[in-house]
C-alpha cells in the first residue's frame, strides 16, 4: 500500500464549493427563507439554577403578529426506554433543549416563540410569565462536590467503580484506567514530580452562530434547514425530543460556518419544529452571538492532578493522573476520553488514570476539537516538561526516549499498529525553528498530543455521468474541504482529475447513513467509502469495456482512466477511456452506479509534536508568540492544504485558549463575557504564521493510509505556549489563560 | 429597536432642536456604542438623531492656533490627515487603537468622549494635549476641558439638549510632543485594561519645562495627574523621573476589579505605560 | 411603525428598499436586497463578517442603520467580482485553501480589497493589524494572510515571496 504511486492523492486542486464561497452565493445556515415564513425567538433563564413553579405563556399569544408559543411541556415527556442513545443520553438532551421542571444554567431555554418579525417575537416572549424557586449555583467543581452540596439531578446515581460516591451527587461518572503497580512506580523513580493544573470553560468559537428554518406539512412531514455537522443525528435526535417518526423527517443540511464538535447536538431543531406545527407556518430560528455563548458549547472546565516518576537516565516509570471535568448542566464532559488521551504518547510500566464526571449549573458541554484530550494533556505534558528539566535532557530527547510506538499497548486497551509519534518528535528536532536563536524574554516550548479519532458509519455513493465525469454522495456536511478530498479520491481510482468529479452533501434522503463530521473520521472512514464505491465503479467500467470487446473480465485492466487489454488478452483493440464507456452505458447495460457502507471499528491514532517560541512583557505580563510550529502525522495527506490548514486552525484555537480565552462567569452563574469583544479569541494580528510540517506514517486501517488530522492539532497548544512562557519567565502556569496578570503576578512573586 | 424613528439633522441648531424637544432621543453618530447597548437592552431610546449630515460636525481642519475635529468625524478619517499625525502623534494613535479597521470607519471623536467609558481611548490622549469639547445647546456655544467632561461612567457634563460639536486641540508649542499607550490581551479589539497619555515640552537643553499626564481605565473616569507631571517638570526625562511618574500614577489609580483586569494588575501597569509614554514623547520632542 | 423608503447605490447599481428605522443595514442587505452573501457573526461589530464598503470606506454593516445609506454607495461581497471574472483576491483565496468553513471569507475578501486598494503593497505585519477585525476561527489566518500578500505581489507584478511581506 505503501508503494502506491498517487496521481491525485497529494495534490492541491481548488475546492469543489470554492467558488459559491469566495462570491457569497454560498448559502448558510441563516441565509434560508420561505415564502410565509416566521421568526422565532426563544425566552431563557434568567437564573443558574431554578425550579419552575408555573409557566404562563398565554400572554405572549396576545402580541400582535405571535402565531404560536410553546414551552418544555409541550413535549413529551422524554423516557430512557428505547430511544436512539447514539449521541447521548435522550432525556438530558430533550432538557436542555428546552428545560421541563428545572433551570439549570443561566440562558437555558423555557419557552419559544414564533411571530410575523423578530420584534414581535421578542416582545411575545417578554410577555411570558415564569415563575422561578430559585436554588443556589453550583459553579465549581469544589462546591459541587462537596458533602453538602446543591444537588443538580435528584435521580443522578454515580456510574463507574468503586469506590463512587452514593446519590444523590453531582458526580456523574468515574473512569478508571490502570496498569502496573503504582506506589512501586513511584518508589522505582528517582524523580517524582507532581502538580495541580486548572482550565476554564471555553467555547469552540465558531463564527456562524445556529440557525434552522423548519417547514411542516398538513401530513405531518418535516423538513429542517440547519447548519449541523451531522443531519442524520439531527434528524434522529429531533425525532426523539419532538416524539415525531424518524421517517417523517428529513434534514438538509446547510454550508456550516464552523462547528468544531459545536454543532454535533441540537439546540433550535425541536423548538421550530413544534413552533411550526403549532402556527402551520415555516419557522426560523437564528441565535444570537450572546445566545451561542450562554447556551450552546463549551467544553468542559478542568481540575488535573499529574504525579509522574522517572529514572534518572530519562525512562518514565509511573504516572498518576486524575482529572475532575465539568459537564455543565447534565452528566457527559469528556473526561473519558481524557482518560483515554492523558497518557497514550508514552510507554509507563505503572500508571493510574482517574476521572469524574461533574455537573454544574453551566452551560451543557458541546464536543470540541479532541474533546477533553487538550485539557489532560495540559497537565501531562507540562510534568513531562519538568521531569526533563529536573534530568536535565533535551525535552524532545526525553519524549523520543519514552514515546510509544507500533507494538506498544495504549493505557485504554488497544495495541498500536503503525504510528508516526518518533517521526514528529525528530521532525521537530530537525526543524531549524527548533534551533532558532532566542532573545532576552523570549522562551521555547515543546509539546506533543495524542488523539485517538474516531472510525463510526459512512456511507457513500457514486454515479456516472454520461459524458465521463462522476458524481460522489455523502451524508457529511463539508466543514474545511472534505468535497475536495472526496473528489480526489474518486479521481484516484478512476484516474481521471479531480475537477471530473462533482462532490455532493447530501440530505438525510438523498444520502445513505452516515455519522457526523467529526471526530476527524470524514477523510478516514467516509473517505473508505468512497474508495470502496469507486473501486466498484472501476470494475463495472472494466465490465462495460469487456462487453465491448467481447473479452471476459480479466482481460481487462484499468489504467489512467481508461480500461486498457490486459495481459493475455486480445491486443488488439484500442484503449477505451471513461468518456467512451460512460457514453455506451445505456447499450451495455445501463446506468453506472455504485455504493458502499463502512463501520470501521478503530481509525488509526493521529500523533503531533508543536513548537513554540513566546516573548514576555517582564513588566506588563503580556505574552506574544514569536513563531509557532507544528508536525503531525496525517498517515497520507489527501489534499495537504486543507491538512496544513487543520494544523493550523487547531494550533490558533489552542492558543487562544493557552492565553486568552475563558468563561468569566459571577457569583450568580451568569457570563459576564458573552461576546467575542472580551472572549477574546486569537485575531490576526496575535499570531505569527503557523508552520506546518506533514508526516506521513501509513495507517495500516486505510487503503491509502490516510489518517484523521482535525483533532490532534489542538491537543499540543496549551501545554506548549505554558511551557514557553516557563522558559521565559522560569515560573510554571499551571492555570489558564496565561494573561497578563497572571503572568505579572508570578514574575512579581505577587 | 427597529421601530424607532430616525432623523438625520442637516446642521447643528435643527439636531439641538430636535434633542431639546424629546429627552429620550439619543444622538447616533457611529453607534458602535449605541447599537450595542440598545440591542443589549441597556437604553431604549425614543429617537435616532443622526449627526453625521451635520457639516460643522464633520472633518478635522487646522486653523490658526488649533487643530479642530468635528464630533461626528470617524476615527479612521482623523488618523489619516496627515498633518494631526504630524502635530499629535498621540491623538492619532489613539484614534487608530479603537476596535478594528471597520469600526474606526464608524466610531467617532465624539461618540467615544459622549460615551464616557472610563477606558475610552481617546480621552487621556486628549487630556494631556488639553483639548476642549465644544458644544452646543439651546443657548449657544460653550466649552468644556476633556478632563472634565466625563463625569462618571457613561456619564458627561452635557446638560440635557445639548451637542458635542467638536474638539478643539491648542496646537503643540516648540519640542512639545505627545504619546498614548494602553494594554490590552491581545494586539487588538479589546478594550483598554490600563491607558496612560503624555504630553510634554522639553527646553533647549532637553529639560522638561511642562508636562500633562493622564490615565484611563482606572478610576470611574480619565485622570489629569498633577504629581506625574510635576515628576517630569524639571527633570531630564531621565530613568529617575520616569521612576517617580510611574510611581505617581500607580498611586493615583482607583482602578475596580473586573472581567478586564484586577485591582493590583491595573495599578502596576499604569505606572508601566505612564513611564513609557513619557519616554515616547520626550524622544518625540526631542527631535523636533 | 411606518417604513422607511431608502434610495441608494449598490454595487454600483441604483437600488431602493422599504426598512424599519432602526433596521441595520446588515438586516437590510440580507432580509430586504436578498443579498446574504454578507454574514452575521456576531451583531456587535466584533467579527467583521458583515463587513461592507459604505462611501468607500470599510465600516461593519451590524453597526449602520439602514436609512443611513440613503443617497450613498454600498459596495458588498456580490459586487467584488466583474461579470465572470473573480477579483483577484478571489482566486488566490481559492488556491492558497484560504478558506475553510467560508463564513468568514465574504468579510475578508471585502476588507482585504480595501486595504489593497488604499496600500497596494502591505507589509504581513500591516495586513495582520488591518484585518485583525475579521474573525476567522478554522485557519488560523496564515493562508489567509498569504493569499493577501500573494494578491498584492501579483497585482503588482512583483510576483514576490508571499511569506514574509517582502514583496515589491
Ligand atoms: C468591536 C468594538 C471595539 C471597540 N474598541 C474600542 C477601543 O479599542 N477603544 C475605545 O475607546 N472604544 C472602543 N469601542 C467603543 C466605541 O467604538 C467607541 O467608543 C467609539 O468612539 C464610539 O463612537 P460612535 O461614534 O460609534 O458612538 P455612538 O455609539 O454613535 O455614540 C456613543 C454615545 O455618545 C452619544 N453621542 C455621540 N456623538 C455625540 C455628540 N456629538 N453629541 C452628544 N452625544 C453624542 C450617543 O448618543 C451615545 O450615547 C469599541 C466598540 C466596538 C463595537
Ligand atoms: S456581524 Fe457585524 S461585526 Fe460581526
Ligand atoms: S474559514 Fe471558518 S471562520 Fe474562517
Amino acid at each position: 500500500m505503501s508503494e502506491r504511486k498517487f496521481k491525485q492523492v497529494g495534490t492541491r486542486p481548488i475546492r469543489h464549493d470554492g467558488l459559491e464561497k469566495v462570491t457569497g452565493r454560498a448559502n448558510f445556515g441563516a441565509d434560508y427563507s420561505l415564502p410565509g415564513m416566521l421568526q422565532g425567538a426563544v425566552l431563557r433563564s434568567p437564573h443558574a439554577h431554578a425550579k419552575i413553579v408555573s409557566i404562563d405563556t398565554s400572554p405572549a399569544l396576545e402580541v400582535e403578529g405571535v402565531k404560536a408559543v410553546i414551552s418544555g411541556r409541550d413535549f413529551p415527556i422524554p423516557t430512557r426506554e428505547g430511544d436512539r442513545q447514539q449521541y447521548g443520553d435522550v432525556p438530558d438532551l430533550a432538557n436542555n433543549v428546552i428545560a421541563r421542571d428545572k433551570v439549570l444554567y443561566h440562558g437555558h431555554a423555557v419557552a419559544a416563540v414564533a411571530a410575523t418579525t423578530i420584534e414581535a417575537a421578542q416582545r411575545g416572549a417578554e410577555k411570558i410569565r415564569v415563575e422561578y424557586e430559585v436554588l443556589p449555583p453550583v459553579l465549581d467543581i469544589e462546591s459541587a462536590i462537596a458533602p453538602d452540596a446543591a444537588i443538580l439531578h435528584d435521580d443522578l446515581v454515580c456510574q463507574g467503580p468503586a469506590p463512587v460516591p452514593s446519590s444523590p451527587t453531582n458526580v456523574a461518572r468515574r473512569t478508571l484506567l490502570s496498569g502496573g503497580d503504582i506506589e512501586q512506580g513511584f518508589a522505582d523513580s528517582d524523580v517524582v514530580v507532581e502538580r495541580e493544573f486548572t482550565t476554564p470553560m471555553v467555547h469552540q468559537g465558531y463564527i456562524e452562530p445556529h440557525a434552522t428554518v423548519v417547514e411542516t406539512l398538513e401530513n405531518g412531514n418535516v423538513t429542517i434547514w440547519c447548519c449541523t455537522q451531522g443531519p442524520f443525528a439531527v434528524r434522529g435526535l429531533t425525532a426523539s425530543v419532538t416524539g415525531i417518526e424518524l421517517s417523517k423527517i428529513k434534514v438538509i443540511p446547510s454550508e456550516i460556518g464552523g462547528g468544531f464538535g459545536g454543532k454535533t447536538t441540537i439546540y433550535l431543531e425541536p423548538l421550530a419544529v413544534e413552533l411550526s406545527r403549532r402556527s402551520g407556518r415555516p419557522v426560523k430560528l437564528v441565535m444570537s452571538r450572546e445566545e451561542v455563548f450562554r447556551a450552546t458549547g463549551p467544553t468542559s472546565a478542568g481540575r488535573v492532578r499529574v504525579k509522574m516518576g522517572a529514572r534518572k537516565d530519562g525512562r518514565l516509570v509511573a504516572a498518576e493522573v486524575v482529572m475532575y471535568y465539568e459537564a455543565g448542566a447534565f452528566p457527559g464532559s469528556p473526561v473519558g476520553a481524557g482518560c483515554m488521551c492523558a497518557l497514550s504518547a508514552y510507554c509507563f510500566d505503572h500508571f493510574v488514570i482517574d476521572g469524574y464526571d461533574v455537573v454544574t449549573t453551566k452551560p451543557r458541554v458541546a464536543a470540541y476539537r479532541a474533546p477533553g484530550a487538550p485539557i489532560a494533556a495540559f497537565g501531562v505534558e507540562q510534568v513531562v516538561d519538568e521531569v526533563a528539566e529536573r534530568l536535565g535532557l533535551d525535552p524532545i530527547e526525553l519524549r523520543l526516549l519514552n514515546a510509544v510506538q507500533e507494538n506498544d499497548v495504549a493505557p485504554y486497551g488497544p495495541k498500536y499498529q503503525a504510528i508516526g509519534f518518533r517521526e514528529t518528535l525528530e521532525e521537530a528536532r530537525k526543524h531549524p525553528n527548533y534551533s532558532a536563536t532566542l532573545g532576552p524574554n523570549q522562551g521555547r516550548g515543546v509539546a506533543s498530543g495524542f488523539w485517538f479519532n474516531a472510525g463510526l458509519q459512512s456511507s457513500a455513493s457514486v454515479h456516472m455521468n454520461e459524458d465521463g465525469t462522476a458524481i460522489v454522495t455523502t451524508g457529511n456536511p463539508d466543514i474545511g474541504g472534505s468535497r475536495a478530498a472526496q473528489a480526489i479520491m474518486v479521481a484516484e481510482e478512476l484516474g481521471i482529475g479531480a475537477e471530473q468529479v462533482v462532490p455532493l452533501v447530501g440530505d438525510t434522503e438523498s444520502a445513505g447513513y452516515t455519522d457526523l463530521t467529526g471526530g476527524s473520521r470524514t477523510a478516514y472512514a467516509t473517505g473508505m467509502a468512497i474508495i470502496e464505491a469507486s473501486q466498484d465503479i472501476v470494475r463495472q467500467l472494466r465490465e462495460r469495456a469487456a462487453k465491448i470487446w467481447g473479452v471476459e473480465l480479466d482481460g481487462v485492466a484499468w489504467e489512467d482512466g481508461r480500461a486498457v487489454p490486459s495481459n493475455g488478452a486480445a491486443s488488439d483493440v484500442e484503449p477505451l477511456n471513461l468518456a467512451e464507456i460512460a457514453a455506451q452505458m445505456g447499450a451495455t447495460g445501463g446506468p453506472i452506479v455504485a455504493q458502499a457502507a463502512v463501520s470501521p471499528p478503530m481509525a488509526g491514532p493521529g500523533f503531533a509534536t508543536h513548537l513554540c517560541d513566546v516573548e514576555v512583557d517582564q513588566e506588563t505580563g503580556k505574552v506574544t508568540v514569536l513563531r509557532y510550529t507544528t508536525v503531525q502525522d496525517a498517515g497520507k495527506a489527501v489534499h495537504p492544504s486543507y491538512v496544513e490548514g487543520q494544523m493550523q486552525g487547531g494550533a490558533a484555537q489552542g492558543i487562544g485558549w493557552a492565553l486568552n480565552e475563558e468563561y468569566i462567569f459571577d457569583e450568580n452563574g451568569v457570563v459576564e463575557n458573552p461576546g467575542f469583544l472580551d472572549y477574546r479569541m486569537p485575531v490576526a494580528s496575535d499570531l505569527p504564521m503557523i508552520d506546518t510540517v506533514i508526516v506521513e506514517v501509513a495507517n495500516p486501517l486505510h487503503p491509502y493510509g490516510v489518517r484523521g488530522v482535525g483533532e490532534t492539532p489542538i491537543v499540543p497548544p496549551l501545554a506548549c505556549v505554558a511551557n514557553a512562557v516557563a522558559a521565559a519567565t522560569g515560573k510554571r502556569f499551571t492555570d489558564l489563560p496565561i494573561s497578563p496578570p497572571r503572568v505579572l503576578a508570578a514574575i512579581d512573586g505577587d | 429597536m427597529q421601530s424607532i424613528p430616525y432623523q438625520a439633522p442637516a446642521s447643528v441648531s435643527e439636531a439641538v432642536a430636535l434633542l431639546g424637544s424629546d429627552a429620550e432621543a439619543r444622538v447616533l453618530a457611529g453607534g458602535t456604542d449605541l447599537l450595542v447597548q440598545v440591542r443589549g437592552g441597556v437604553r431604549k431610546p425614543s429617537a435616532w438623531i443622526d449627526v453625521k449630515r451635520i457639516p460643522d460636525l464633520l472633518g478635522v481642519s487646522v486653523e490658526g492656533d488649533s487643530i479642530r475635529i468635528g464630533a461626528a468625524t470617524p476615527a479612521a478619517v482623523i488618523f489619516e490627515h496627515p498633518e494631526l499625525q504630524r502635530l499629535v502623534p498621540g491623538v492619532a494613535e489613539a484614534t487608530d487603537l479603537i476596535g478594528s479597521t471597520q469600526i474606526q470607519g464608524r466610531a467617532t471623536l465624539g461618540g467615544n468622549l459622549c460615551n464616557a467609558s472610563p477606558a475610552a481611548d481617546t480621552t487621556p490622549a486628549l487630556i494631556a494635549v488639553g483639548a476642549q469639547c465644544i458644544v452646543a445647546g439651546s443657548g449657544g456655544e460653550r466649552e468644556i476641558a476633556v478632563e472634565a467632561f466625563a463625569t462618571g461612567p457613561g456619564q458627561t457634563a452635557l446638560a440635557q439638549g445639548e451637542l458635542l460639536v467638536a474638539v478643539r486641540i491648542p496646537k503643540p508649542a516648540a519640542r512639545t510632543a505627545d504619546a498614548y499607550l494602553r494594554l490590552i490581551p491581545r494586539t487588538e479589539m479589546d478594550i483598554a485594561v490600563v491607558g496612560a497619555g503624555v504630553a510634554l515640552t522639553l527646553g533647549d537643553d532637553g529639560t522638561c519645562t511642562q508636562a500633562r499626564v493622564a490615565i484611563g481605565a482606572v478610576a470611574p473616569t480619565a485622570l489629569l495627574l498633577e504629581e506625574a507631571a510635576a515628576a517630569l517638570v524639571g527633570s531630564r526625562v531621565d530613568d529617575d523621573a520616569l521612576a517617580r511618574v510611574a510611581a505617581a500614577a500607580t498611586a493615583a489609580a482607583r482602578p475596580i476589579d473586573d472581567k478586564r483586569g484586577t485591582i493590583a494588575y491595573r495599578r502596576k501597569v499604569v505606572g508601566v505605560l505612564a513611564k513609557r509614554a513619557a519616554a515616547i514623547a520626550a524622544n518625540r520632542a526631542q527631535e523636533r | 411603525m411606518a417604513r422607511m423608503h431608502v434610495e441608494t447605490t449598490i454595487n454600483g447599481e441604483s437600488a431602493e428598499f422599504l426598512c424599519q428605522p432602526g433596521e441595520s443595514l446588515l438586516d437590510a442587505l440580507r432580509n430586504e436586497l436578498n443579498l446574504t452573501g454578507t454574514k452575521e457573526g456576531c451583531n456587535t461589530g466584533d467579527c467583521g463578517a458583515c463587513s461592507v464598503m459604505l462611501d468607500g470606506r470599510l465600516v461593519p454593516s451590524c453597526m449602520v442603520l439602514a436609512p443611513e445609506v440613503e443617497g450613498r454607495s454600498v459596495g458588498t461581497i456580490e459586487g467584488v467580482a466583474q461579470g465572470d471574472e473573480l477579483h483577484p483576491l478571489q482566486q488566490k483565496f481559492l488556491e492558497h485553501a484560504a478558506l475553510q468553513c467560508g463564513i468568514c471569507t465574504p468579510g475578508f475578501i471585502v476588507a482585504a480589497k480595501a486595504l489593497l486598494e488604499k496600500n497596494p503593497d502591505p507589509t504581513e505585519e500591516e495586513a495582520r493589524y488591518w484585518l485583525a477585525g475579521n474573525l476567522c476561527r478554522c485557519t488560523g489566518y496564515d493562508k489567509i494572510i498569504r493569499a493577501v500578500l500573494d494578491t498584492a505581489a501579483e497585482m503588482n507584478g512583483t510576483n514576490g515571496a508571499a511569506t514574509n511581506g517582502a514583496a515589491g
